[in-house]
């Protein structure tokens, strides 16, 4: 019998939600080895900070470190980086790296992550200067094409929250911006028409050319890009930001439950009880919600860690967690808690102020199933409590401004008659 | 050298010293427990929740708008309470002690 100081837990995928395993399994106790691997080869980094900051600091891209490398060192977490996973033998137990050597493991962690889909359009794969946004490289890249020449025309193919946070950014160095949306409004599945236009106006207003209905079929020998309506916009780069795909590759070998996802039990086991998936690339239940979700957040990355470093080392927990998430454009701060998915009605409170400042509250029937709050902390608390609570608000308050923003103006009392 | 005493939930006390950036950063480089810092230090996810000692408070300020908005997330949270990736370390707020929100 093995002692615990002799268990090895192997973390694929050294990103928010690896890292933060890592170091809570140290937290939680676990006295056995923790070998962390991940392609990217540098320390790893906040990723948000991506498609905002690290464009637009005017010093060297330096990406701000989850952990400093001491701290791997002082709570004895291997790093192995630039390295790649190639395959998963859950039989043996072991992991194959790229270089061929194999690592045993009693627990392993999937933290994979997902990457960029790049769509099917004609002509992309030989066009000059075409990136998406994932990781550090890709900013320096994207930044090295505008160093010398800010004022180069970009076009932006998807009007999601990536997308339209990088055209914000690539604004501010200076370029000539235009964003490509397919469908009738940019960030039209996941947020209500009034969102939509918020943010429509605030980049036209801030000089980026923003297009729905455009749907790129190819781009030209001349990178030009070209919508199937026949208009073409000439583009010195491309950005692609269409969403993303799970990393599965690696788990189709180890013959693991794939919907939409990993898929993992509350505890975030996967369907192997050696292996755990956490992060971006699981397919979880939200027992909030009652349904199974994938979610693209830092939060979900990190309360799963949680979850997962509490369940390996033999606790009984179960992921709870209410998703929250954020966008910073210009000086426009969004906060959103909660999943709007399935809503019927919607409430927008705007508050009189010099800025910007309102929310949008999503219901089903009378459930609060979300908040979009903009540079609205406020309603992004009050909402983030609601929901826990699944209490019900009183609608015509929660619109009237000359209510002021106190939770019990809002909270349906009922009367006895 | 900035010294800064954090007093964790289980009441570990932890003495670290700083030159620049956030406290928050400071203190999740370090692993002091109950300060994650998950949204990078934007004031987005109140995840960085300290109570400053009553006498260090006029060290280091109290909390802006978004801030004190933000503390409404926990229940625990009063008149000391901060976000520590919104103070920054400077010589001004040498010896301070933050005891950890629960």
């Amino acid at each position: 019998m093995k002692s615990e100081n002799e268990f090895i837990c192997v973390v694929v995928g050294a990103s928010h939600a690896g890292v933060n395993l890592a170091f809570s399994l140290r937290q939680e106790g676990w006295k056995g080895q923790i070998f962390l691997f991940d392609t990217d080869p540098e320390l790893p980094y906040h990723r948000p900070p991506l498609s905002k900051t690290y464009l637009t600091d005017n010093n060297e891209v330096s990406t701000s470190p989850l952990k400093s490398k001491e701290s791997y060192e002082r709570e004895d977490i291997v790093l192995n980086l630039g390295m790649k996973v190639t395959a998963i033998n859950s039989i043996e137990k072991s992991i194959l790296l790229e270089n061929g050597k194999q690592q045993h493991y009693d627990k392993l962690v999937l933290a994979t992550g997902a990457r960029p889909i790049i769509p099917p359009i004609k002509g992309l794969n030989t066009a000059k200067n075409v990136f998406s946004l994932r990781t550090a490289a890709d900013v320096e890249e994207i930044r090295s094409v505008l160093k010398n020449q800010p004022n180069q025309k970009v076009v932006v193919i998807g009007g999601g929250y990536i997308g339209l946070e990088i055209a914000a950014s690539l604004k501010k160095v200076g370029a000539e911006v235009t964003i490509l949306e397919r469908e009738e409004r940019i960030l039209g599945r996941i947020t209500a028409p009034e969102m939509s236009t918020f943010f429509h106006d605030l980049h036209q207003e801030n000089g980026v050319a923003v297009l729905t209905k455009k749907n790129v079929i190819s781009i030209t020998l001349n990178n030009d890009v070209v919508c199937d309506d026949g208009t073409v916009f000439p583009a010195d780069v491309i950005i692609i930001g269409v969403g993303i795909h799970v990393n599965t590759e690696l788990v189709k070998k180890a013959e693991l439950v794939i919907e939409n996802g990993i898929k993992v039990d509350p505890s975030t086991q996967t369907s192997n009880k050696d292996i755990y998936a956490i992060g971006d690339c699981t397919y979880h239940y939200n027992s909030h919600y009652k349904q199974y979700v994938r979610l693209e957040s830092v939060q979900n990355a990190v309360d799963q860690a949680k979850i997962a470093a509490a369940a390996i080392t033999g606790k009984e927990v179960v992921y709870d967690a209410i998703p929250w998430f954020w966008s910073d454009q210009y000086s426009v701060k969004l906060q959103i808690v909660g999943l709007s998915t399935g809503y019927d009605n919607i409430v927008v409170r705007t508050e009189e102020k010099e800025q910007p400042c309102f929310s949008i509250w999503y219901f089903k029937g009378n459930q609060l199933l979300a908040v979009d709050a903009i540079n609205n902390a406020k309603a992004y608390v009050f909402g983030t409590k609601f929901i826990k609570s699944n209490q019900e608000l009183n609608k015509t308050k929660l619109a009237d401004t000359s209510m002021a923003f106190k939770p019990a103006n809002f909270i349906q009392v009922e009367l006895n008659n | 050298m900035v010294k800064i005493t954090f007093i964790t939930s289980d009441e570990e006390k932890i003495v670290l010293e700083g030159t620049t950036g956030s406290v928050m950063e400071l203190a999740v480089e370090h692993n002091v427990k109950g300060i994650d810092g998950n949204c990078g230090g934007v004031c987005s996810c109140a995840t960085c929740h300290v109570h400053v000692r009553p006498e260090d408070m006029l060290k280091t300020g109290a909390a802006s708008e978004i801030e004190t908005d933000m503390l409404e997330l926990d229940d625990n949270a009063d008149e000391y309470s901060r976000l520590c990736c919104q103070i920054e370390i400077s010589d001004s707020i040498d010896g301070v002690v933050l005891k950890v929100a629960k």
